[in-house]
């Protein structure tokens, strides 16, 4: 029996610990005024001016702006705190360990290389209001970025300012009611998004203050001509979002049809760059006609996911949409560097400061690796896993839609299964044989999807492994299926109570009284 | 060969055959051929990890980086000692390299780390739950402003004018594109107009709630209560955005002072200043609000052995169940960045982080009296953490830029010039009685 370092950090908690140590005040062997601290507790800070001439006179705090009740926080030693965090990072699952892939999501390998720049003092260090001339190199870097995104996806001009993809969007789309809004054309408040759209495309709009029509997709999978003219008949069309290729990994052939209608009505087209890995170097979308669009570093650009974040969303746009760009732009002139306010028509700013930094400064680095054609070998290795594996499953589960596919592709579910085996049961499976699971019952157009993508950063070897673990839980779905629906037996913890979870939500830890 | 792509030339042609393709060209053959780049990216040729280094080292090397100056300048990002054990936490590839964790069986470490991060947020703020993060303080702010109006029904805000500005901008733009009326609060004598509040709130009952800083831009602490009674009673809900929650170590929390939301800022907490990003957005609200949250939250629940387990929960408010009806679009967040604050706090812990707050209050105080003997009058007598406003000696010539210029050619930098003769400077625990007594000395020079 070991002692149980995974209890929640406040279970570990015992006074008299604390895990770093701040260096003494100065001048605290001297002595200071007893009445100086603002709390009347310790004594570091009565000793602050202690060597001073005339002490200072550190007021108290008065009663009613004094806190009441301290905040409960942990009190455990640095080995402590260490354990436990580590022991926590071992319940994870992470890309450097396995293999993950999650559709939609490109987890590809994030370079080593990329952690050691952004945490170069001469970035990590900056304050973002210290003046121009002391952070040249950060503005640098930051314009050579934007540069580099609009020689890959063919736009005239980028801000790097956007959080995350969804944030983005949301940037993407309020270019777009500005536009129309200065051409005297503010009643344009419809944003159409396929079926097939991740869920961020409708909430994104709805957040910018759009009303939102949903289009059916093709039998094809792709973008129905036919509903999209309908739906651009209305009048009151600001314009289309779309991925591509999209969710189901298919590239929409007719691309420059949609533009075209989209544009013929009025509306602007926004790209989603979810899925831009499958296309670099191979073409762009600002040569498709799109207008605006976002990145998602983490997924394209090699920056790490986090558990969820920090990512980045940057934005491009057509010169026609240049203007309404978050503020401020950085320019350069000549040798030098500066932020500059975008102006009147600007959307403002969605956020704090010129952008996520040390995510760009990551993206940064990748794309200075990989170069013009490294790009092209990331979207030509992306492809061709995908179709492999795409071949090698579309025996024992359901392909829906058979063509070549992009950098990802969708099943629908078990070919051959018995009674009351579910797609989630394969992803259950999946991870008591070692694998991160596809992503399941998404996009929903698929009732039973599984999709998958490998990314460029997989070997083949691993790529066989992971279609003969797919082929023997297909064989087990028909023959042995409680070895499924029992899956995972063997990770930190059982399938959980998620229904539990959300009828009697507990959301922080709280003592047993 | 690429050293991230793995597919050899063997590899390549072997899966090729296995699909029936004659070559990779064909892969693409959906993409009409008038958008097929022809001649590739205008990108430079791949270069080796060293000679990007190189290049990535000539940039940083380029900038001064406020951390290894004597930095007094705050405005919402603050340059705090961080232990040494926080970083190689964070760098651990379990956490930094997973997804977002949709899968509970292989993510309860950042499952748990998020409920541990939620209980920290809520008890920093004094309210009931919390969010796994927004992007930063600003975008929680206006976050804040949605949900009070989802919540409300109403289309208005009031909004104090000491609100840090970016998180103004953020408020503003969120605002204008969804029809929300913002009317600004006046500053009387550093802190918000209480007087303004109350007959705004009474003349306007499409008031959603009131948004107030604490310690607001100028680094004063502002009493929460009145504008609590004053929005509850007129049944709008009180908003406050703490843009340094160290502060809550010794300054009462906004939710025993009534706010209905907290927001903030989490970059005090172990997040270098990065250039301004990526930071960290928290947010808390009391219990009725739960369910009109942005963004994912954690919960407690058991395994099918019986045993505590964490997933993500009440995913009914989120875009990919929602779409256009969820409470946010928030997708990814600031994960790992909410994983950096729990850590730090917990090696912190409550003596550490009070510690922290104390001496930063002690420092900024008397370094305030320092100022003061050199002829820079306080802006205000109000209660301040440790952030202050001061205005400049009426006796010299220099306005605060030229003053900070100056500074910056002894290596110091300076306070935030909030206007030609006003000046916001900051003082963490991490100053030393040694450096601010150069920095007057500085000034004292600067000054003559």
């Amino acid at each position: 029996m070991t002692y149980d370092y995974d209890k929640t950090i406040f279970e570990l908690s015992a006074e008299g610990k604390q895990g770093y140590r701040l260096p003494p005040v100065d001048g605290r062997q001297g002595g200071g005024r007893q009445d100086a601290a603002p709390t009347n507790a310790p004594d570091t800070l009565r000793n602050v001016g202690a060597a001073c001439s005339r002490p200072p006179e550190i007021p108290v705090i008065p009663e009613s702006l004094r806190r009441a009740v301290p905040p409960l926080l942990p009190q455990v030693s640095e080995p402590e705190a260490v354990r436990h965090f580590t022991r926590l990072s071992q319940k994870n699952y992470g890309v450097d360990g396995g293999f993950y892939p999650l559709g939609s999501c490109t987890m590809k390998y994030n370079p080593k290389v990329n952690e050691e720049v952004c945490a170069l003092p001469g970035f990590a260090g900056l304050h973002p209001y210290q003046p121009a001339e002391t952070a040249q190199g950060a503005l640098q870097l930051l314009h050579e970025l934007g540069e580099a995104f609009c020689a890959i996806t063919g736009m005239d001009e980028f801000s790097l300012q956007p959080a995350a993809g969804a944030h983005g969007e949301l940037a993407g789309l309020m270019i777009i009611k500005n536009y129309h809004a200065s051409r005297g054309e503010g009643h344009r408040k419809t944003i159409i998004v396929p079926d097939s759209s991740h869920g961020t495309n409708p909430a994104s709009a709805a957040e910018a203050g759009y009303h939102i029509v949903q289009i059916d997709s093709n039998a094809d999978g792709t973008v129905c001509l036919a509903a999209l003219e309908t739906a651009l008949a209305d009048g009151d069309i600001a314009g289309l979002m779309l991925t591509n290729p999209n969710t189901l990994g298919l590239f929409e052939k007719d691309i420059l049809k949609i533009a075209e209608l989209v544009h013929a009505a009025g509306g602007l087209l926004y790209y989603d760059g979810a899925n831009l890995n499958a296309i670099l170097g191979e073409a762009r979308p600002g040569d498709m006609g799109f207008d605006v669009m976002h990145i998602n570093t983490h997924k394209t650009f090699s920056t790490p996911h986090g558990g969820g974040g920090p990512g980045a969303g940057p934005i491009g746009v057509k010169a026609h949409l240049s203007e309404f760009l978050p503020t401020p732009r950085v320019v350069k002139d000549g040798d030098a560097y500066r932020f500059e306010d975008v102006g009147p028509n600007s959307i403002g700013k969605l956020r704090g400061y010129f952008g996520s930094f040390g995510v760009l400064a990551r993206a940064w680095t990748y794309i200075r690796t990989m170069g013009a054609a490294g790009m092209k070998e990331v979207s030509e290795a992306a492809v061709l896993n995908a179709n492999y594996m795409k071949e090698a499953l579309k025996g024992p589960y359901k392909l829906p839609y058979d063509h070549v596919c992009m950098h990802e592709f969708v099943l629908d579910g078990l070919a051959d299964a018995a009674e009351g085996v579910k797609t989630v049961d394969v992803a259950k499976r999946l991870i008591e044989l070692g694998y991160h699971p596809p992503t399941i019952y998404f996009p929903l157009i698929v009732h039973n999807a599984l999709m998958i993508e490998p990314t460029e950063t997989e070997s083949k070897e691993t790529l066989d492994a992971f279609l003969a673990a797919m082929r023997q839980i297909a064989d087990e779905a028909a023959k042995t299926p409680e070895v499924l629906t029992a899956a995972p037996g063997n990770t930190p913890v059982t399938r959980v109570d998620e229904l539990r979870a959300a009828k009697t939500p507990k959301l922080k830890w709280e003592e047993v009284s | 060969m690429n050293p991230y792509i793995p597919t050899t030339a063997n590899d390549r042609a072997e899966m090729l055959r296995a699909i029936g393709l004659e070559s990779a060209a064909a892969l693409f053959a959906d993409i009409p051929a008038e958008i097929r780049l022809a001649d590739g990216l205008a990108l430079d040729a791949p270069k080796s990890e060293y000679e990007v280094l190189a290049e990535a080292s000539a940039r940083a090397a380029k900038n001064r980086p406020a951390a290894q100056m004597p930095c007094f300048l705050g405005a919402g990002v603050y340059d705090r000692l961080v232990p040494a054990a926080v970083r190689p936490l964070t760098q651990r590839q379990e956490f930094l390299t997973a997804y977002t964790p949709y899968q509970p069986e292989i993510s309860q470490g950042t499952l748990q780390a998020i409920f541990e991060f939620q209980t920290l947020v809520c008890s920093l703020f004094g309210m009931d739950v919390a969010n796994a993060s927004m992007y930063d303080g600003p975008s929680a702010c206006a976050e804040a402003a949605l949900m009070a109006v989802r919540h409300t029904g109403r289309r208005a805000l009031l909004v104090s004018a000491l609100l840090h500005p970016e998180a103004r901008a953020a408020v503003d733009a969120y605002a204008q594109f969804n029809g929300i009326d913002i009317v600004t609060l006046p500053e009387k004598d550093g802190i918000t107009d209480k007087d303004a509040a109350v007959s705004a709130l009474l003349n306007n009952e499409n008031v959603a709630g009131v948004l107030i800083q604490a310690p607001n831009f100028l680094g004063v602490v502002e009493d929460l209560r009145p504008f609590a009674e004053a929005c509850h009673a007129a049944k709008g809900l009180l908003l406050s955005y703490t843009a340094d929650p160290a502060a809550l170590a010794l300054f009462e929390s906004p939710g025993a002072m009534g706010a209905d939301i907290a927001v903030g800022e989490g970059q005090s907490f172990g997040i270098g200043m990065g250039f301004g990003g990526p930071h960290l957005g928290l947010m808390a609200a009391k219990q009725p609000l739960m369910r009109k949250l942005p963004g994912r939250i954690v919960g407690e629940t058991v395994d099918t052995r019986g045993r505590r387990a964490y997933v993500l929960t009440l995913q009914a408010r989120e875009q990919h169940i929602r779409r256009e009806k969820a409470t946010s679009n928030i997708c990814s967040n600031q994960g790992l960045n909410a994983l950096t604050m729990t850590i730090h706090l917990s090696l912190l812990g409550g003596s550490g982080l009070r510690e922290v707050a104390e001496q930063s209050y002690a420092k900024a105080h008397f370094l305030r009296d320092r100022l003061a003997e050199l002829g820079f009058a306080p802006r205000t007598d109000a209660p301040f953490f440790d952030e202050f406003a001061v205005r400049l000696p009426v006796e010299t010539a220099l306005t605060a830029d030229a003053l900070n210029a100056k500074l910056l050619e002894k290596s110091f930098l300076g306070g935030y010039a909030l206007g030609e003769k006003e000046w916001l400077v900051a003082v963490t625990e991490k100053r030393t009685r040694a450096e601010m007594d150069a920095f007057v000395c500085a000034i004292k020079e600067a000054l003559s």
